[in-house]
């Protein structure tokens, strides 16, 4: 169940204040700092990300909700970010890879466990896939490999990396169960 | 994409006044999942979007006198997870499962499976509901593996939604809501065959928003079954649900439904007949998958769907009753 | 002359681990920066601006109102009046504006009107293409008329494996600046960043040495990212008309599904002969191939058992209004295999005998009996043939039915033309540079191996440059060429600068250059670790002065040198589950047998060959371009429709690398290209084991099982 949203849409309006369709300033919070940008309440969180905020670990693959190749964690549900408007994601929890991949200087044990286990090739797939088995894993700590199967399947590969990533995430979840980085 | 205004109104009342008289005004947005892509693409360019997630109203599963309540807004995750949905519906189950991306099930929302427009892909490249160009009929004369077998003209795009089936067999209401009130709809008169591309496929005004669905709980045996090309997400070939009435091990009165093979669910008279008073086995849900599909009037590529739907029919039955194939 | 040859297997400390890709953490991470990633000061971004029409004449187009969009920059129109396009999403202009949005929305301000012209967009059908076939002319070896006469049986088949789009999950493109004192910056999603070089300053007649790439990494190439392309070029020229400013444009990716790459499709009747206990005598084909308006594509046909005594084949190259074939991860290896496995295995079921017996009994017909001999049985052995396999169509009761298949592939690889150099800096730190490329293989990894395994320290102690026209000039990374040449290169400049620093540590060592080796961190008379000096120390002896030397590798000399080589087979055995209710095949498992020579690590090798077999598994039985016979244009240009296998829809894989001292000695092949090839035969002749009939036309989808299996043709 999303939680329910108490914050004040962006902009000068109250509601049911219009915005647009030329650019308003919002505010995103992204790995708990919050973000002042303008946008048109066209873009979506992922151009915003990639194009206004050189958050580029999401990227712009199929761009219709499709390959995953965007995920991100919307108050800690991944979503992919291309199919979300900018505006939509204000009062939001917003976590992109950059938020946990190295937090601490360390790299999160699904980082860890996909270089470990080679679940990458040209790499433009990856930070999807790790982002959605951080999701995946957050909600399931200890997966089967028929679960593992289940839970990214909303992310596609085109190098075919999936026999390391099937063993990455059963990997990383005996890693954060062991609280290495948990 | 083209620009637009947006708005993001905390009630029901606020977003009904925000919309417009024509399809061209204004466009809901829940979880996005279609309605992102269709503007992208420029299928749809509504001059304001007003985004309908922040109304409480609309969310929630739950369970009311006229049966189980599912708010627009619940998520194909919430539907999946539900016990109550589990426990009295697991046809609407099988179907959240069968959206095998979790990214999807976790913004996709009950209301936006419902109003999604068609997969088609000559609707997708604009050609409209009824897919014509310079007086041909693209679905007819092209590419139409993934069309309708049957109601077949004028529009052969297949309907996209997941729970629409089982809506349907389970005999749900869809209620809606207008500036002048609200409305309930039999699931299965909400999904219409649209006669020109100006018309929707489902029988929403544009002033108009789906709320909530109430779908009775009777006892009914139900069950969906999905046949798609993918384990990952993929939309299915054909998809059956089915609510079985049993009288001891009888079944004293039946609803199929048949999903991705007409532009509406397609409800199979013929198949709930040949069940009816007979024990679900192998040899009569195969006898009723082949009473489904008798009349399927296929398209240049796409017989083997009929093939197809025989066997969601069957598989459906024997979940609802529990039978091993 | 210094001793290049790689070490005994036994005595490797580096090579043959496995090691995690150095680039790993990096790319897993998000921070890992693609071209596609660049943001700079003052970038614009480029759209595109593609006709809808498959065949059409431009006859007017007017900008003035996109240039006067708020936040335009400039225009670039590609296809002016009077040109005539060839197919449909062929780019006709590009926009560069201050924002993707004002991009966009100014390319809907150009107007262009075409004249609409017919188009051909289908070729499955020979009768239907009309003038569009142009045949070869026949080919006949032995006297294939006789041998059709003597023959026992004889099978005939058709078979047909559809145009694939290559689906780079980068999309093609650039960031590129074009400055007024005509140096041009650029940063390409690349397979070539030393060659591009050249290709740019040629499009855009500058100096090459006015041209800088750099490329840090590369989402995805498969054969389809060598030239900088029309959008490339824009690209630069609407750098250039804005002072400089750099101009960043990647293709959409309903563009770039249809106009980036793309594989040709093949077509054959075949006809195969054979003496009553198996042993192939005839071959005939007719087939053809469109790959795109040009023509072209021709599969090697017959693949592997190229040796069949009385052959006759006729080829036509079919022109359609489709967008041009590209390079594809073994160029028409995979339809080849195809053709000939299917064929071979329909063979085998009219002969009623066991496939693999035939493939075995005939392996003297290829170029490598003994391989195929070795690998068809440990394939076999792997994929549990003894037990699994039965007779075509005899796989019992119920809607499930099993089956296994053959495939067969080979390759040349061998390594390409690559410098390197090798820099030993007076702190110890060494750094190896080559105008080389990382596409996902793990050529930073290998190359760090090599030169730790040269030096006697480990990879952490090396800094590989790649990516960047300021290095040596390396080749393009296409064929399986890569590793072969870098390794080789990487070898020969660690060595040559080994040698030069042991020259300079000789005197305190007091014993003669030739007489040090570099060992464990340490320099050392050899076999003596007493007389040794730790590398940093011996490092220090150089003052102020950086050791920096090259190695190159030459194609035509690496044979005598024994660092690589060309040449391997391979054999693939699908195991698959047909429901024959509903059509969908689904993938048990899939084992993949291969000749790999020196292998520098197994780690990235093995992923090398799983993700070759998924790719297969996608070819198989879900990729497929679609196109509109009405409209012309691609009908699954988005991935939504463009299927590929996600991670539920792959079983199991096996792979079985061939690592022995024997394989070892050959020096290093190449891997990426040779186990992409015969998954889809193999899966193939699975189903058709599976289910008792060939399905003809790959991929075998729902569709095209059910029409098999009902005796619908479509």
């Amino acid at each position: 169940m999303a939680p329910a949203l108490l914050e004040q849409p962006a902009g000068a309006q109250t509601a049911p204040g219009v915005m647009g369709p030329g650019a308003v300033p919002i505010t995103l919070t992204i790995n708990g700092k919050p973000m002042k940008v303008s946008v048109e309440p066209r873009e979506t969180l992922l151009d915003v990300l990639r194009n206004k905020l050189d958050l580029t670990g999401a990227k712009r693959v199929c761009d219709r909700g499709t390959c995953g190749a965007c995920s991100v964690l919307v108050n800690g549900k991944v979503m992919y970010a291309c199919t979300i408007l900018a505006i939509d994601a204000q009062g939001k929890q917003i976590t992109t890879i950059e938020g946990f991949a190295l937090a601490g200087g360390r790299p999160h044990p699904v980082v860890q466990a996909f270089v470990n286990n080679d679940a990458q090739q040209c790499g433009y797939c990856t930070p999807g896939f790790v982002v959605a088995a951080k999701a995946f894993l957050d909600a399931n700590p200890n997966p089967t490999y028929e679960q593992v199967k289940d839970g990214l399947g909303g992310n596609l590969c085109r190098c075919g990396t999936y026999v390391g990533v099937r063993q990455a995430v059963l990997e990383a979840a005996k890693a954060m169960k062991g609280g290495r980085n948990a | 994409m083209q620009p637009f205004e947006y708005a993001s109104p905390k009630t029901l009342k606020e977003a009904l006044a925000l919309l417009g008289s024509a399809w061209s005004d204004a466009a809901v947005l829940a979880g996005g999942t279609d309605l992102i892509s269709l503007m992208k693409d420029e299928v749809m360019s509504p001059k304001r979007v007003v985004n309908i997630k922040e109304i409480a109203e609309l969310k929630g599963i739950s369970k009311t006198a006229a049966g189980i309540r599912i708010g627009a807004l619940a998520t194909v995750d919430e539907v999946l997870s539900s016990p109550l949905i589990r426990a009295s519906l697991p046809a609407l189950t099988e179907a959240a499962r069968g959206v095998s991306s979790p990214q999807i099930r976790n913004m996709g929302t009950f209301g936006g499976d419902l109003c999604q427009r068609p997969r088609c892909w000559y609707f997708r490249a604009g050609f409209g509901l009824i897919a014509r160009y310079e007086g041909k009929d693209l679905v007819a004369e092209g590419d139409n593996r993934y069309h309708a077998i049957f109601g077949n003209g004028p529009a052969r795009f297949v309907s996209a939604s997941s729970f629409g089936p089982a809506l349907v067999a389970l005999g749900a209401k869809i209620r809606i809501a207008s500036p002048s009130g609200t409305r309930e709809v039999d699931a299965e008169k909400f999904f219409v065959s649209p006669t020109s591309s100006d018309v929707r496929e489902v029988d929403l005004k544009p002033n108009e928003i789906l709320t909530e669905v109430i779908v009775p709980v009777t006892g009914a045996k139900n069950a969906t079954c999905e046949v798609r090309q993918k384990d990952a997400l993929d939309w299915p070939l054909a998809t059956a649900s089915v609510a079985l009435t049993m009288k001891g091990t009888a079944v004293a009165s039946a609803r199929v439904v048949l999903g991705h093979v007409a532009p509406t669910p397609w409800v199979s008279a013929e198949a709930a007949r040949a069940i009816e008073g007979k024990a679900v086995t192998a040899e009569t849900a195969e006898a009723a998958g082949k009473a489904a599909v008798a009349a399927a009037r296929p398209l240049s590529m796409n017989a083997y769907k009929v093939q197809i739907a025989a066997a969601a029919v069957k598989r459906a039955l024997l979940a609802a009753a529990g039978v091993k194939a | 002359m210094p001793e290049y040859r790689w070490p005994e297997m036994s005595k490797r400390k580096v090579m043959g681990k496995r090691l995690n890709r150095l680039d790993g953490i990096e790319k897993a991470s998000g921070r890992a920066k693609y071209c596609s990633d660049i943001n700079k000061p003052g970038m614009l971004h480029g759209a595109t601006l593609v006709c809808p029409y498959a065949h059409a004449r431009v006859k007017s187009i007017d900008t003035s109102e996109a240039e006067k969009h708020p936040g335009v920059a400039g225009v670039h129109v590609v296809s002016p009046p009077g040109t005539e396009i060839y197919w449909a999403h062929c780019e006709v202009a590009f926009v560069a504006a201050e924002t993707e949005l004002a991009a966009r929305d100014a390319l809907k301000k150009i107007k262009v009107e075409y004249e609409v012209l017919p188009h051909v967009v289908h070729e499955a059908d020979l009768k239907k293409v009309q003038d569009r076939a142009k045949a070869a002319g026949e080919q006949i070896e032995g006297d294939p008329d006789q041998a059709l006469k003597e023959a026992a049986v004889v099978s005939e088949g058709f078979y047909g494996i559809p145009v694939l789009e290559h689906c780079c999950l980068e999309p093609h493109g650039s960031v590129v600046s074009w400055t007024p004192d005509n140096k041009v910056e650029f940063n390409p999603s690349t397979q070539a960043v030393t060659s591009i070089r050249g290709d740019m300053a040629r499009a855009l007649n500058v100096p090459a040495a006015n041209v800088h790439v750099h490329q840090d990494h590369i989402g995805g190439g498969f054969g389809s990212k060598f030239q900088p392309d029309r959008w490339g070029e824009a690209a630069a020229r609407l750098s250039k008309a804005a002072g400089g400013r750099p101009v960043k444009l990647f293709l959409e990716r309903n563009v770039e599904q249809v106009i980036a790459g793309c594989r040709p499709s093949a077509f054959a009747r075949i006809k195969l002969g054979a003496t009553k206990d198996g042993k192939i005598t005839l071959w005939e084909s007719q087939s053809w191939a469109t790959g795109g308006f040009t023509g072209g594509g021709s599969p090697p046909i017959p693949y592997v058992y190229t040796r069949i005594p009385n052959q006759r084949k006729n080829h036509s190259a079919v022109s359609t209004n489709t967008a041009p074939i590209r390079a594809w991860r073994a160029p028409n290896h995979q339809q080849a295999s195809y053709l000939t496995c299917a064929a071979m295995e329909d063979l085998a079921a009219k002969l009623k005998m066991d496939p693999l017996e035939l493939f075995l009994k005939n392996v003297d017909l290829t170029a490598r009996p003994d391989t195929y001999e070795r690998q068809l049985k440990k394939a076999a052995e792997l994929a549990e043939w003894k037990k699994l396999w039965h007779p075509r169509g005899d796989s019992g009761r119920g809607h499930l039915k099993r089956g296994l298949g053959i495939g067969v592939c080979t390759w040349g690889g061998a390594g390409h033309d690559s410098t390197a150099r090798c820099n030993i800096h007076p702190d110890g730190t060494v750094e190896v540079e080559l105008g080389s490329q990382d596409l996902g293989t793990g050529t930073r990894t290998i190359i760090a191996q090599v030169a730790a395994e040269s030096l006697g320290l480990q990879v952490n102690d090396i800094r590989v440059k790649i990516g960047d026209t300021n290095y040596p000039p390396s080749g393009t990374s296409g064929g399986s060429t890569t590793v072969g040449g870098v390794s080789s290169s990487t070898r020969k400049a660690t060595i040559n600068a080994l040698t030069k620093l042991f020259e300079e540590v000789a005197p305190a060592l007091g014993a003669p250059a030739t007489e040090l080796e570099a060992v464990d961190g340490k320099i050392q008379v050899k076999g003596n670790p007493a007389k040794s000096l730790t590398w940093k120390a011996a490092c220090a002896k150089l003052g102020v002065k950086t050791i920096s030397e090259t190695g190159q590798n030459i194609p035509r000399d690496a044979p005598k040198e024994g660092l690589n080589t060309g040449g391997v087979g391979g054999v693939q055995i699908a195991d698959v589950t047909v429901d024959v209710e509903t059509g969908v095949v689904k993938m048990n498992r899939i084992v993949a047998v291969q000749d790999c020579g020196t292998i520098i690590n197994p780690k990235t090798a093995e992923s090398q060959v799983y993700g070759a077999i998924i790719m297969s598994i996608c070819g198989a039985l879900m990729e497929e371009r679609i196109m509109d016979a009405v409209t012309g244009r691609m009908l699954n240009n988005e991935m939504e429709f463009y299927k590929l296998a996600g991670i539920k829809d792959i079983g199991e894989i096996v792979v079985h690398l061939e690592i022995d001292e024997i394989n070892d000695k050959r020096g290093v092949i190449g891997l990426g290209e040779p186990p992409a090839v015969g998954g889809i035969a193999a899966i193939a002749n699975a189903v058709a084991n599976a289910i008792g009939v060939r399905v003809p036309l790959v991929p075998m989808t729902p569709m095209n099982v059910l029409n098999a299996l009902s005796g619908r043709m479509s």
